[in-house]
């Protein structure tokens, strides 16, 4: 079984995002940027799959700038087999992601596709449920466990109230949550093989997707800020202050 | 504007999360609702009394007792060809199912919406709510999902919505239920309550959260919380989680013990009302959103402060 590993290369969760003084979105010049950590998640996932004799075969893919390479490379050196890039300086929507994925997994005919549960840039949270509709493949979001049985795949997903297990057919999507898994660091070995595994380029018109977005940014500013507030000197002080508020059993 | 609302339920009660959705679909025009499920007379009886309902549409099918996204979007998105606007709480079901409806009806969708700022236009959170984007769609029809503590709950009565049985879809046969493990807990639920205490990786094991986060939410009703270190470590179960990727919260009074203050936990909780902070380190980056903080060993202070509380 092929599996494929939808990657999106975002500012790294480390880093404080700045608003852009014009009002236009968040600063990206010269910030790090990193792999979205949930398709680490992801591509970690696909590898022990591979590792357990149950996947054949990892495709990483992404859909963004050439800078996206590093991104992939990043999913080669984990492990991954090889790579595409959808090469495009647009910012792509999810549902243009979606239908991308939708053509490559077309091509590919992959058993599982494994994305992140949300790209952290956006927090859209939508791409791997409208691959879904589109390839009409169930859906495993959010998960927790991921175990292939024969024809059919038992995910267990992180719900508001606790765990669900749903059994899917395969083939199917799966979307990661924080603990599938602790993916690991690339060794220096794996990383300079990396750079010789293979690594196709396209463009969203090789699969015939236009681009261009359904929803304008019409302007992205600093949420309201909280100011900080007192330091109380000790417990004694913290009750008076909750008692003066109300707040008392 | 025509809107149809996804009612969240547990097969026996309309849930909370509902609510605050009826009132951003009320801002765009007439309120239709969706109750979806197997035995779902009682859930769509107390929907046509929230406020402000025109419609319950009532699609009763053992095909949809578990919320499988498979089952429903083909039903949301057939009743989508009378209705403009499909609204569901951003809870994980609503986000589950909107964006497989999304994409049937070839929309984009708009994630998490904080406001109606016209027709077409809405405030969302990006980059975990350390910037707000205003977005408008140009799609012919939209799908939002609503952040629950962005907007006022409708009212539970006062409506007299009609109900009207709805006997599209059913099941695709390609996905299943297999089972649950859901908390059952006597305290609030975290997305509702009032006061919420959480805990972080400084208590160390599950039973000093036990033994020093449990006691003080008791006596104060609270919820209770923790970071995702705190879950991580198996102190608490996964739905204890506050943040990004958590539950997104907005109590009266939020404690946060022991908790570092990530932009990925305040991104679920500082919207709070008021916020206390306990922490060893004065430096922590929590006490930059604090209203009250104390820096203090908590393992001294929060016992100490769960005794106080009473007297
Ligand atoms: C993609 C992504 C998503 C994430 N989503 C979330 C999310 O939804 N929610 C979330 O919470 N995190 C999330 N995180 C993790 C987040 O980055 C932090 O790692 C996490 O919030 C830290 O938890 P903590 O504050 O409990 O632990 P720490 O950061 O280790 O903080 C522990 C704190 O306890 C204090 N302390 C230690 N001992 C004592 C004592 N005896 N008395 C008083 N204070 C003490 C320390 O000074 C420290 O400030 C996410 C991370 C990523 C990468
Ligand atoms: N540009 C992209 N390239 C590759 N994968 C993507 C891209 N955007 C989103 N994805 C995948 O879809 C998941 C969810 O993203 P989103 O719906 O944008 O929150 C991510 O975690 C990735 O796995």
């Amino acid at each position: 079984m092929k599996i494929l590993v939808p990657v999106k290369r975002v500012l790294d969760y480390n880093v404080k995002p700045r608003v852009k003084a014009d009002g236009t979105g968040v600063d990206l010049a010269n910030v790090k940027m990193s792999m979205n950590p949930f398709d680490e998640i992801g591509v970690e996932e696909a590898i022990r799959l591979k590792e357990k004799g149950v996947a054949t075969e990892i495709v990483a893919v992404s859909v963004g700038p050439a800078k996206a390479q590093e991104t992939l490379r990043t999913a080669l050196a984990m492990g991954a087999d090889r790579a595409i890039l959808v090469q495009t300086d647009d910012a792509v929507e999810p549902l243009a992601i979606a239908k991308i994925l939708k053509g490559i997994a077309d091509a590919e005919q992959p058993g599982l596709v494994i994305l992140g549960k949300q790209a952290i840039d956006d927090d859209n949270n939508q791409t791997g449920q409208m691959l879904a509709a589109l390839t009409g493949w169930a859906q495993g979001t959010f998960a927790s466990a991921v175990n292939v049985e024969g024809d059919s795949v038992n995910v267990t997903r992180e719900v508001d109230g606790g765990l669900e297990t749903v059994k899917l057919k395969l083939p199917a999507i799966v979307t990661t949550d924080l603990r599938l898994n602790e993916p690991r660091y690339a060794s220096l070995p794996n990383i300079m093989k990396a750079k010789s595994k293979p690594l196709d380029t396209k463009t969203p018109t090789d699969y015939g997707v236009d681009t261009a977005p359904r929803v304008k940014v019409v302007k992205v500013s600093e949420p309201a800020a909280r100011s900080a507030g007192m330091k109380v000197a000790d417990v004694d002080e913290l009750v008076a202050k909750l008692k003066a508020m109300g707040v008392h059993s | 504007m025509k809107t149809l609302v996804w009612v969240e339920h547990d097969g026996k009660a309309v849930k909370d999360a509902t609510l605050a959705v009826v009132t951003a679909a009320a801002k765009l025009g007439e309120v239709h609702l969706l109750v979806a499920g197997s035995g779902v007379d009682g859930v769509a009886k107390e929907a046509a009394a929230i406020a402000g309902v025109g419609k319950v549409h009532v699609a009763d099918n053992a095909a949809f007792g578990h919320n499988l996204p498979e089952n429903i979007a083909p039903l949301v998105a057939e009743l989508m060809a009378s209705h403009d606007a499909f609204l569901a709480p951003a809870t994980t079901t609503g986000k589950n199912i909107a964006p497989r409806v999304a994409a049937l009806l070839d929309v984009m969708q708009i994630s998490e919406i904080l406001s109606v700022e016209g027709p077409k236009t809405f405030t969302r959170p990006i980059y975990a709510g350390n910037a707000i984007a205003t977005v408008e769609s140009s799609d012919a029809k939209l799908v939002l999902t609503v952040r629950g503590t962005a907007f006022e709950k409708a009212a539970t009565s006062g409506g007299s919505g009609t109900v009207e049985a709805v006997s599209a879809g059913g099941d695709a046969g390609i996905s299943s239920f297999v089972g649950a493990e859901i908390a059952k807990s006597e305290r609030p639920e975290l997305t509702s309550a009032k006061i919420i205490v959480s805990g972080g990786r400084a208590l160390g094991s599950s039973e000093k959260y036990e033994e020093v986060i449990v006691p003080l939410a008791d006596k104060l009703g609270a919820a209770l919380g923790a970071s995702r270190a705190a879950v991580d470590a198996g102190y608490v179960p996964n739905d204890y989680q506050v943040g990004q990727t958590g539950k997104i919260v907005a109590p009266q009074v939020y404690f946060a013990i022991g908790i570092s203050g990530a932009i990925q936990h305040l991104a679920g909780m500082k919207d709070s009302k008021t916020i206390v902070a306990i922490n060893k380190d004065e430096d922590a980056p929590i006490f930059q959103v604090a209203d009250f903080g104390l820096v203090a060993d908590l393992f001294n202070a929060v016992p100490e402060l769960t005794q106080r509380l009473g007297d």
